[in-house]
């Protein structure tokens, strides 16, 4: 990890998470005279305002129009330059999406998508300010890193391996503040591998972004009230994914439950359903997040309980899950 | 510095090379984009042979002029020129579009050695050609970036949003040019989706802008003189009205030869129409030039 990282879990609850990426790249912008910002009329709002008062000979603010701002960003990754684009998520995703895919990956250039107000972190903006779609987008662009960061912590280590990996990546970010999962940067953070917030061997609960907080707060109650050992696999890096840890999940624990602030269609559920039916190995498998439907509007936390991705309903669905019979299969001592 | 009689003379000969090199690999290929190819191929072959600072040794040296083919269908011409100039084996042409190929119809800057930039989508190039030249000013260097659009192609809206950008930038190191041949697939320009007044439009985003024949030599020099003189802190816009097809009589400014193919007997009468055709502008050369 560059930069000797000294952001802890106050740092977290005193900052959102778009402000601490936006110290994350003041401090790229100090180590490094090539790292560039670009926005399309939301410095403000993707909290990048810091870098545009130290560096604004770097800073460019292209109006709303983000179809340009990626093909500006694509011009200037060619020259040389190191450019982070930060726009929403829902427009980074589909308002330009033909120039993520053209512009940065079809010509595998080297800039930095930093797609802010992810998921339905924008709740109250209803869903044209949603980004229920940009997982399944982006995680069928070839050559782009995807990442869905826990919270800040894992945002700064997210922008900063970005900046360490050649190759054009998408971070979805969340509005506003993020409850704080890690205590600081320092908990082993490795591009492409999960990490095991909390081990258990009865059910493995795999998430991303703001449901793996969620997920770790249902595993300790149920721990507490129904004795179970809950696995929580804190998936950020969509792709590629950390095929390993899912197969070892279902090995382990032969009951998987995903749960993300995204359709259910094309997002972190699909990807590791894709990877469990590869390994040829069963397993009981729930998908928790927005069921193909435009979410409501509303606060955030309200959306998360209403679609069931928040501790409260990740508890009903290990429930559920638990109660199934599959055990009972002949065949699963076989497949073991 | 005026164009002299000789340097014409030269450039309408390496025209004329890259006009049958495109027929040639449009027949080899089965079929091609031959009439953008063709109308948009003179202010290729003046930039790539009179203007551009490029090492065909070094073809990554930071420090070249930047060229973006926004129409990026016009591959069949651009691909020629990479060859020509020795930045990829010219036999590659005899593979354009086959299977296995690394040229397609839309060149990929990762494959085919001299691109700047892979474009296909339409509307790209510009921001792209904003982005290279902010760079410049970024890190400080002198090379200019030129971005060919094609008429048609300005119907996206991207197109200007980059050019509002460009202005914005004040990016007098970036210098535009559309071909405005005035067909497209389905029709004439003006028949599908109305651009005029087009000039005026460029001029209302914030650029100075040039309106010329893009296939006559000497005219295209002298607004790429005029654009890099340029001393205000406008972008230049260098409207080229062109001929579809430009070279070959019998698919002139026909927007039907928008994408064709020649067979055997069609293929020898367009390389009479190609002989003709540059017979006729060496006498223009030999009697305008100087």
């Amino acid at each position: 990890m560059a930069g000797g990282m000294t952001y802890t879990a106050i740092d977290s609850t005193a900052l959102q998470t778009a402000e601490i990426y936006g110290k994350a790249l003041v401090e790229l912008g100090r180590a490094h005279p090539e790292v560039v910002a670009l926005t399309a009329d939301l410095a403000k709002s993707t909290k990048i305002g810091d870098f545009m008062k130290e560096f604004p000979d770097r800073f460019f603010n292209v109006g709303i129009a983000e179809q340009n701002m990626f093909g500006v960003a694509a011009g200037m990754a060619r020259a040389g330059l190191v450019p982070f684009l930060s726009t929403f998520s829902q427009f980074a995703s589909l308002r330009a999406a033909d120039q993520l895919s053209t512009d940065l990956c079809y010509q595998n250039v080297n800039a930095k998508v930093i797609a802010t107000h992810s998921g339905t972190s924008f709740g109250q903006a209803g869903s044209t300010h949603h980004a229920i779609s940009d997982l399944a987008v982006t995680r069928s662009l070839p050559n782009l890193t995807v990442i869905c960061p826990a919270d800040g912590m894992e945002t700064y280590n997210a922008v900063m391996a970005a900046y360490n990996t050649p190759g054009p990546f998408y971070i979805r970010i969340n509005r506003g503040f993020d409850n704080t999962l890690y205590k600081g940067t320092d908990y082993g953070f490795e591009l492409g591998k999960a990490v095991t917030v909390r081990e258990g061997t009865d059910l493995t609960i795999i998430a991303c972004g703001s449901c793996v907080f969620q997920a770790n707060q249902a595993a300790d109650f149920l721990e507490k009230a129904d004795g179970l050992k809950i696995r929580v696999l804190d998936m950020h890096t969509i792709k590629p994914i950390d095929r390993e840890a899912i197969v070892k999940a279902v090995m382990d624990t032969r009951r998987i439950i995903t749960v993300e602030d995204h359709n259910v269609l094309g997002g972190l559920g699909s990807a590791v359903a894709e990877v469990v039916v590869e390994s040829g190995k069963g397993c009981a498998f729930k998908k928790l997040g927005i069921q193909d439907a435009f979410a409501p509007i509303g606060l955030h936390e309200d959306i998360m309980a209403y679609l069931g991705i928040d501790a409260n309903g990740i508890i009903n669905a290990v429930r559920e899950v638990m109660k199934a019979d599959f055990e009972q299969d002949d065949d699963w001592d076989d497949e073991m | 510095m005026p164009l002299s009689k000789q340097e014409w003379l030269a450039l309408e000969k390496k025209a004329h090379e890259l006009r049958r090199l495109t027929l040639d690999t449009t027949y080899w290929a089965g079929s091609g984009h031959i009439g953008g190819g063709l109308s948009v191929l003179d202010i290729m072959t003046v930039l790539y042979h009179k203007y551009m600072h490029i090492r065909v040794d070094e073809p990554q040296w930071e420090d070249r002029d930047r060229f973006i083919l926004s129409k990026g269908h016009a591959g069949i011409a651009y691909a020629p020129v990479l060859c020509d100039l020795g930045f990829n084996d010219k036999e590659m042409l005899k593979t354009f579009n086959l299977s296995g190929s690394k040229m397609g119809m839309h060149l990929d800057s990762n494959k085919v050695v001299g691109v700047d930039a892979s474009t296909g989508s339409l509307g790209h190039g510009m921001s792209i050609a904003v982005g290279t030249a902010l760079a410049a000013r970024v890190l400080g260097k002198g090379y200019k970036t030129f971005v060919v659009l094609g008429d048609g192609e300005c119907d996206e809206g991207s197109n200007w949003e980059a050019a509002m950008s460009a202005a914005h930038y004040k990016l007098t190191n970036m210098i535009s040019f559309v071909d405005r041949n005035r067909c497209m697939i389905d029709g004439r320009t003006e028949d599908v989706m109305s651009l005029e007044p087009f000039c005026a439009k460029w001029e209302a985003f914030g650029f100075i802008v040039k309106e010329i024949d893009g296939n006559n030599i000497r005219e295209l020099c002298e607004a790429i003189d005029f654009a890099l003189a340029n001393e205000t802190d406008k972008p230049v816009m260098i409207v080229c009205n062109t001929l579809k097809g430009c070279g070959i009589d019998f698919i002139e400014d026909n927007y039907l030869w928008h994408y064709g193919a020649f067979d055997d007997e069609k293929y020898e009468k367009a390389i009479a129409a190609l002989e003709a055709s540059y017979a006729k502008r060496v006498e223009r050369a030999e009697k305008e030039g100087a």
